[in-house]
């Protein structure tokens, strides 16, 4: 086969340079140059977040949440900071540890709360539970949870915008254990070298369930595995909320310009286990306390008031307004209905079916549907 | 002695690897984490890490890592965490395990067992699926569906000692279920042989995996109301004994069929099928099923309640093809 038009291929054997260059992530800004009111809202946030998950690992002990609960406290930072970075119409995909990244693009607290219930008001409708949360009016494309199974999807969405020659862009969140996953690698190559708008923002928190990263992969640096797709890959800290926002914001300009994808990989951790059923094992009590020193939370309150820009008392402020929030979300929860059980067999398919299954069959209604 | 279903996978997993040293044991935090489940717990500390492995959240790799293994001359026990989760591993296990001996004209064969879990509750759509239907759909493959903890133990030791690739579908739902094991560490269940579990003149109930205990327990119900019902547990659905379906059959004339998953194309059809082929004659009513509801599964907990085959389903259907005798007739 031949070279056409573009092709990187040489026609001789000496060793070539491929991959990229020119794009590394924007610094934090200094704090003195952001509104004080955005600095706290953020804050703000972060708090409702933790609240939120404190809440809901309450209501799974007491019966009250069912199936499978992961939390993501520690992980705040990414979702407030990632998420202040993308404008309203852009994508949103994540995996199952999804919880925070709901909240940080705008959903309602209470019906996040409420699908945890499996309640009607939830924004799945109370179907998808806390694994499968979804707000299409916010472009948020859903919670999955099958590890790496929403990477290439992300890329198709971004097929969209590039198709459409529409300026937007994915932030499409997953972890470091589906990094090992058939479906990322195929995702970041095909992404790459269609120069899919996409985000690929890695949550490195250092395990895949029970499995440390060092033992699941070599490479640990997880953002060469961007660059080796010819992707713009940068790691950063994923526990400064800031330095999260500025990533991601000038990872999407550049997506925005048609330049391609960027690999972000953050470091991070989560302080609880895996999911509530973790027998936490693999792990010690001294790394815990150690990474808990980097708490997203407390790290960016002390930076607000060590440079002045916000009172103890606006943040305490905060900290129950973040109760409230969540207080509320508790309450419409507990007061919304179970879903109707006529809609059992609703929405199996979009378009009403030509023929009726056999008893017990989907019906294919789809009307009640948004 | 007396066992956990768990307790009793985990006693043929150790038992299989002391007999025989090329037996080992991959998959996802199997060792560290002490198996999503917990059967697998305790077995890296007395095996260690060569033959307890946690593998890297990559199931086509493990299944066909398993396959290689086993043409390598090893007898590999790999873990998918969830039937959920094996998609991924599909193609090898498809398209590789269960071709191989085959289409290479018996040069080599796959002694692999892939282990793995159906069921789970308020799970919803992603981690609610009872997939191992679609593997029995495969020629080439074999699969098992333990409903108690003999089976689970004896079917397990006579998987690994198998020469082809098998996979053998646990019950997240049963893993707590207590039951007589035999203390014998060459107690074996052979492969591809069906069993009345419960013997009765009036009825037939077939099923397998979890439907196994909603059959038995509707049973017991139709007892009081003095309906003897006959449950064969089919426990291996490829291959598949038809032979004390047909006996039960051939002896009760009606017959319900137990699923806990979809109906369509499921195990019921092949089921119900193989009755129209073989014992139509002896049918003195239709062949009734008893499934789950076609939609992915809902989260919310009434919903789920409603997807759910349920005893009262079995019952109801038992009276139906009871109350409708001689009405069902069509010689
Ligand atoms: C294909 C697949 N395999 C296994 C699982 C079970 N599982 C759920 S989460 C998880 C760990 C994922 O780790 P990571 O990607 O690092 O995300 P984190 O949970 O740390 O946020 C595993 C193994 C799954 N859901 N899907
Ligand atoms: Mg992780």
């Amino acid at each position: 086969m031949g070279g056409g038009e573009g092709m990187a291929q040489a026609n001789n054997p000496e060793p070539g340079r491929d991959g990229w260059t020119g794009w590394t992530p924007d610094p934090p800004p200094d704090l003195r140059d952001e509104p004080p009111e955005r600095l706290l809202e953020y804050y703000r946030q972060m708090q409702v977040i933790r609240h939120f998950e404190e809440r809901a690992a309450q209501a799974y002990t007491q019966g009250r949440i069912g199936g499978f609960l992961h939390l993501a406290n520690g992980e705040e930072a990414l979702a407030v900071g990632g998420l202040a970075a993308l404008e309203p119409e852009d994508d949103l995909i994540t995996h199952y540890r999804d919880h925070g990244v709901a909240l940080a693009r705008g959903s309602d607290p209470g019906r996040v709360m409420a699908e945890l219930f499996g309640r009607a008001d939830g924004v799945s409708g109370g179907r998808g539970g806390s694994m499968h949360l979804a707000d299409a009016g916010r472009r948020f494309w859903g919670g999955h949870a099958i590890v790496g199974i929403h990477l290439p999807i992300a890329a198709g969405l971004a097929l969209a915008h590039q198709y459409r020659k529409e300026p937007r862009v994915v932030l499409c969140i997953f972890g470091d254990g589906a990094t090992n996953t058939g479906a990322f690698h195929e995702a970041l190559n095909l992404a790459a070298t269609w120069e899919l708008p996409v985000i690929f923002l890695c949550q490195n928190n250092l395990y895949g369930m029970g499995t440390a990263i060092e033992r699941a992969m070599r490479v640990t640096e997880l953002h060469r595995r961007g660059a080796a797709y010819g992707i713009p890959s940068a790691r950063i800290n994923g526990m400064r909320l800031l330095e999260v926002r500025a990533a991601v914001a000038s990872a999407a300009r550049w997506a925005r310009e048609g330049k391609g994808p960027v690999f972000l990989e953050a470091l991070t951790y989560r302080y609880r286990g895996h999911s509530m059923a973790d027998p936490e094992l693999y792990r010690t009590k001294e790394e815990l306390k150690a990474w808990r020193a980097w708490d997203p939370i407390q790290l960016f309150a002390q930076e607000l008031l060590e440079a002045g820009v916000v009172t103890p008392e606006a943040l305490r402020r905060a900290d129950q307004e973040a109760e409230q929030v969540v207080e509320a979300a508790i309450a419409f929860a507990e007061q919304s209905p179970e879903p109707d059980p006529a809609t059992l067999h609703h929405g199996v398919y979009r378009a009403p079916l030509a023929a009726a299954l056999p008893a017990g069959g989907g019906n294919g209604v789809g009307a009640h549907l948004p | 002695m007396e066992l956990t279903y768990r307790e009793a996978v985990r006693r043929a997993l150790m038992e299989e690897m002391e007999r025989d040293e090329r037996v080992f044991i991959m998959g996802e935090d199997v060792g560290a984490y002490g198996g999503s489940y917990a059967v697998t717990k305790g077995l890296l500390a007395r095996f260690g890490p060569e033959r307890v492995r946690d593998t890297p959240i990559s199931e086509a790799a493990i299944a066909g890592a398993g396959i290689g293994a086993a043409l390598g001359g090893l007898r590999p026990v790999v873990e998918i965490m969830s039937i959920n989760f094996i998609l991924p591993a599909a193609d090898q296990l498809i398209n590789g395990a269960a071709k191989i001996h085959y289409m290479f004209n018996g040069q080599f064969h796959v002694p692999l067992v892939v282990r793995t879990v159906n069921g789970g509750r308020r799970l919803a759509a992603t981690h609610s699926q009872n997939l191992e239907v679609l593997f029995a759909f495969i020629p080439g493959l074999k699969v098992v569906t333990p409903a108690s903890p003999a089976d689970a133990y004896g079917l397990l030791k006579a998987a690994i000692r198998d020469p082809d690739p098998v996979l053998f579908v646990e019950s997240a739902l049963l893993y707590s279920m207590k039951g007589p094991v035999p203390d014998d560490p060459d107690f074996l269940v052979p492969l591809g042989q069906s069993l009345v579990r419960r013997e009765g003149r009036d009825l037939t109930l077939v099923a397998h995996s979890r439907g196994v205990v909603v059959a038995l327990e509707a049973a017991e119900r139709l007892a009081a109301q003095g309906v003897e019902a006959e449950v064969v547990d089919l426990r291996t659905l490829r291959p598949l004994d038809m032979g004390p379906v047909l006996a039960s059959v051939r002896k009760t004339g009606r017959v319900v069929i137990v699923g806990d998953d979809w109906q369509s194309y499921g195990v019921g059809a092949e089921i119900a099928a193989r009755l129209a082929e073989e014992a139509f004659e002896a049918l003195r009513g239709p062949v009734l099923r008893v499934g789950g509801a076609e939609v992915p599964m809902p989260y919310a907990a009434n919903l789920e309640r409603l997807a759910l085959p349920q005893v009262d389903g079995v019952i109801r259907r038992a009276a139906r093809l009871l109350e409708g005798d001689g009405a069902w007739l069509v010689r």
